[in-house]
């Protein structure tokens, strides 16, 4: 099915909305941007959320997961979204999990997979270099020393990487930036000799950070899946990712549509209520509709994964596309609607503005996605 | 074996047999459409073949109940016969405003009697319908119409004029909103089910700018019908005529558009037209057009999915509105791109120096202006979305 979801599904979505409506309201991320938290998100919140079993969300049972779908995960995600929760699910399951499962060995899986479940261990991915998203694009090097690797170069937007207990890194092991081939991922620890990570105030008060490694020596066996081969897993972690996070903008965006529809309701000018004019009620039936579509592609996008579809490259651009352009809307349209007070530091309206413009940009922007979606149909 | 399975096993064995070999191919032009009725001329036989074996086991209206004369379909079987007819790519048995609009509401509303009288005839396509809404001075604001129904005896005599009467002309019947109170103006509308074969009856061409006619003035004077072709309760019309609207939306939407072309890959014509760069289409700017708007096609085509997954068979609901208003902006952006792609070559209207193809797109793309206005404007959808899904007032 997919574009209904079933009876768990449903359940799951309750209980996530419940637990972050609870747990994590948008006054949760703005405490820890006006104390400025060196850690950047809520190490209790993440404790009660992994005892909701979701960083094995995606995990197979072989290693203590609840192996529900991927589908689940967009679930959870898509709850996370509405309040901007800053939490490791991004980090370390949409990204860390996924790609331990795709592509780790049988020893990575069992020693890493148990730990995340059980909240011992965070991780994160480092794919960007430059100043847009490429991952083809990687020329971090990594050299073969002995019988391992010692790793030289710096890598930006890490997810939570400031803190993350384990960092894959996306390196290049020959070859030049730009080709596919040639590029090997490794799982480095956070704390090795020669990493240095700066946490980046980043926008929209979530976590990224500035990971630079000198000299960073691994063991062989540190290598996920095949030297030179990593494109393969990469491109695949990176469809989930943006699926993933569509998922989580599209809770954002929800949010935002209906503390704007709310507002329309109750905000009086002409002796009236704004939401009667008609040049606010069509552009907000026009958001709704774009809302609607946003949300079929991703609904459809999560669970082609769950079914192994060969069609889950496209529907990844088709979903990230989608979605960034409806929140870059969305968000306009919001700030707009709002007049004054929403562009007010006090009004929840600007962190989802800054949250959006940092989201639409991860993981590819529209025209990236755009032209990834034009070159798999060859168009 | 599911039963559903043991469905498709025996719906593909009927189809196998029954379908004609050239009601499989592509139609070559709108002209092929079956629309039925008493002066259907069918220029090809098997297209006579194919409507009487699909009407007559009520597959032109899958899920409608048999006694009826529908095939008494589920939700699922009817999705695994349309699958089915995909699949060898049939071509519709017949298209018809009594399957897509009059029909659903005949089923909620209608009297048994009626039911039973005029049900079975649409199934068929032995009786065409056309849809007497919009006149003169009733367009958006519909329920401001003016044609005036009177009951004497047993017939009412109606008195009027409708205008954007699609296909009146080629119609056997209408379904009319008449005016049967002047005191108030909702609760004064009845649905009324008219033959137009009387002298009180004529139609009059209008001619469109894609230089076709497709629709009608209809001028109603002193027009009879029987007492018992009301619809519903007298001046209880307007919600038949709401729900009407609704289905008419939800089916223009997933394939009912004027304008054609739907089927033509625009980015082989772009490819054609625009030359290819690395196997890209050559122009960049029109490129990334291109693909945008493929990307929403198929959001969308994802959207309507998603509704039919979650509406109960057959049940249409203000949402509809938003179907229709995406559908109808996106076709007309899709016509204007492949009419932009084309260059030259839809820039004629007509003689041999231009291909059919590109004269075909100019007439297309100019006809489906009128996606936006038909069955309900883009505008006036988006009120029925602000109002009636999202809750918004009218000024007070
Ligand atoms: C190809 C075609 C086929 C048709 N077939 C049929 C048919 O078979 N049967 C039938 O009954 N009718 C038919 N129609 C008529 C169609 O339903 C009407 O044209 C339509 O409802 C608009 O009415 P109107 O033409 O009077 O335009 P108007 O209502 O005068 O509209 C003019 C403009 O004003 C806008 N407008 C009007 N009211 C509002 C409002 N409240 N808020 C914002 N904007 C507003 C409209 O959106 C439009 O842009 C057909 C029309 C076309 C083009």
């Amino acid at each position: 099915m997919g574009m209904i979801l079933n009876e768990e599904q449903t359940l799951l979505q309750d209980s996530a909305r419940e637990f972050f409506k609870e747990k994590a309201p948008v006054t949760a991320l703005r405490a820890l941007r006006d104390e400025k938290d060196a850690t950047g998100y809520s190490k209790n919140l993440w404790k009660s959320m992994v005892d909701m079993g979701w960083p094995g969300i995606i995990v197979p049972e072989a290693y203590g997961g609840l192996d529900f779908g991927f589908q689940g995960l967009t679930i959870v995600l898509e709850q996370s979204g509405q309040g901007l929760t800053a939490s490791p699910l991004v980090s370390t399951v949409l990204l860390g999990a996924s790609t331990l499962v795709l592509g780790g060995s049988e020893a990575q899986k069992e020693t890493l997979l148990p730990q995340i479940v059980s909240g011992d261990l965070t991780m994160t991915l480092a794919i960007d270099e430059g100043a847009h998203f490429n991952p083809a694009g990687i020329a971090l090097e990594a050299t073969a020393a002995g019988a391992g690797f010692v790793l030289t170069g710096q890598k930006t937007l890490v997810l939570d990487g400031h803190v993350a207990d384990k960092i894959i890194v996306a390196a290049r092991t020959s070859g030049s930036a730009g080709d596919r081939g040639g590029i090997t991922l490794f799982v480095v620890d956070g704390n090795a000799v020669g990493v240095s990570r700066e946490k980046l105030a980043m926008l929209d008060s979530r976590n990224a950070a500035l990971v630079t490694l000198s000299n960073v020596k691994v063991d062989a066996d540190a290598v996920v899946g095949e030297i030179d081969g990593g494109f393969c897993i990469l491109g695949q972690v990176l469809d989930r990712a943006a699926i993933g996070l569509a998922a989580e903008m599209l809770g954002s965006m929800s949010e935002v549509f209906d503390f704007t529809l709310e507002y329309l309701k109750e905000r009086t000018q002409f002796g009236q209520l704004i939401g009667s004019f008609q040049s606010l009620q069509h552009r907000a039936a026009i958001m709704f509709s774009e809302l609607e579509m946003a949300r079929s592609v991703v609904m459809e996008a999560a669970s082609a994964v769950d079914e192994g579809s060969a069609q889950v490259s496209q529907l990844a651009s088709l979903a990230k596309s989608i979605v960034n352009e409806t929140a870059n809307l969305v968000t306009r349209e919001g700030v707009q609607m709002h007049g004054g007070i929403g562009m007010t530091d006090e009004h929840d309206m600007g962190l989802y503005i800054k949250r959006s413009r940092v989201a639409e940009r991860t993981f590819g922007s529209a025209a990236y996605h755009h032209d990834r979606y034009a070159s798999l149909n060859g168009y | 074996m599911s039963d559903l399975e043991a469905f498709r096993g025996e719906t593909r064995a009927w189809l196998e047999e029954n379908c004609p070999p050239t009601m499989r191919t592509p139609m070559t032009s709108e002209d092929e459409t079956v629309w039925g009725g008493r002066r259907e001329k069918y220029t090809n036989p098997e297209a006579k073949l194919w409507l009487d074996r699909m009407g007559g086991k009520g597959w032109t209206a899958p899920n409608w109940p048999k006694e009826y004369g529908g095939g008494g379909l589920s939700k699922e079987e009817a999705k695994v016969l349309g699958q089915e007819l995909g699949r060898i790519g049939a071509r519709p048995a017949l298209a018809s405003f009594g399957l897509w609009m009059l029909g659903p509401v005949l089923l909620e509303y209608a009297t048994e009697e009626q039911k039973q009288r005029f049900l079975p005839q649409i199934v068929r396509g032995e009786i065409r319908w056309c849809q007497g809404y919009s006149e003169p001075g009733a367009g958006s604001d519909l329920a401001g119409l003016q044609t005036r129904a009177v009951l004497d005896g047993d017939e009412w005599v109606i008195n009027g004029q409708k205008v954007w009467t699609s296909f009146a002309d080629m119609a056997d019947c209408i379904f009319c909103l008449v005016r049967t109170d002047t005191s108030t103006k909702h609760e004064g509308i009845s649905f009324l089910l008219i033959d137009m074969d009387q002298s009180g009856v004529t139609t009059k061409p209008i001619k469109l700018i894609s230089g076709s006619s497709p629709f009608c003035e209809t001028f109603l004077d002193d027009a009879k019908t029987p007492k018992d072709n009301l619809i519903g309760r007298e001046n209880g019309g307007w919600e038949i005529a709401k729900k009407l609207l609704m289905h008419e939306r939800t089916n223009i939407s997933s394939g009912g558009f004027g304008g054609g072309g739907r089927m033509t890959p625009i980015e082989a014509v772009a490819k054609e037209y625009l030359g290819e760069v690395d196997g890209r289409i050559g122009d960049a700017v029109l490129r990334d057009k291109i693909v945008a708007h493929k990307m929403r096609e198929r959001a969308f085509g994802l959207t309507v999915k998603r509704s039919q997954a979650e509406a109960k068979a057959g049940e249409v609901s203000p949402a509809s509105s938003i179907i229709k208003y995406i559908a109808a902006e996106m076709n007309k952006s899709r016509l204007e791109m492949l009419f932009e792609v084309m260059g030259l070559q839809t820039l004629g209207w007509e003689g041999d120096y231009f291909s059919d193809f590109g004269l075909g797109t100019t007439r297309g793309m100019l006809r489906s202006k009128a996606n936006s206005i038909e069955g309900g404007t883009s505008e006036i959808n988006l009120n029925v979305v602000a109002k009636r899904v999202l809750g918004l007032r009218d000024h007070q």
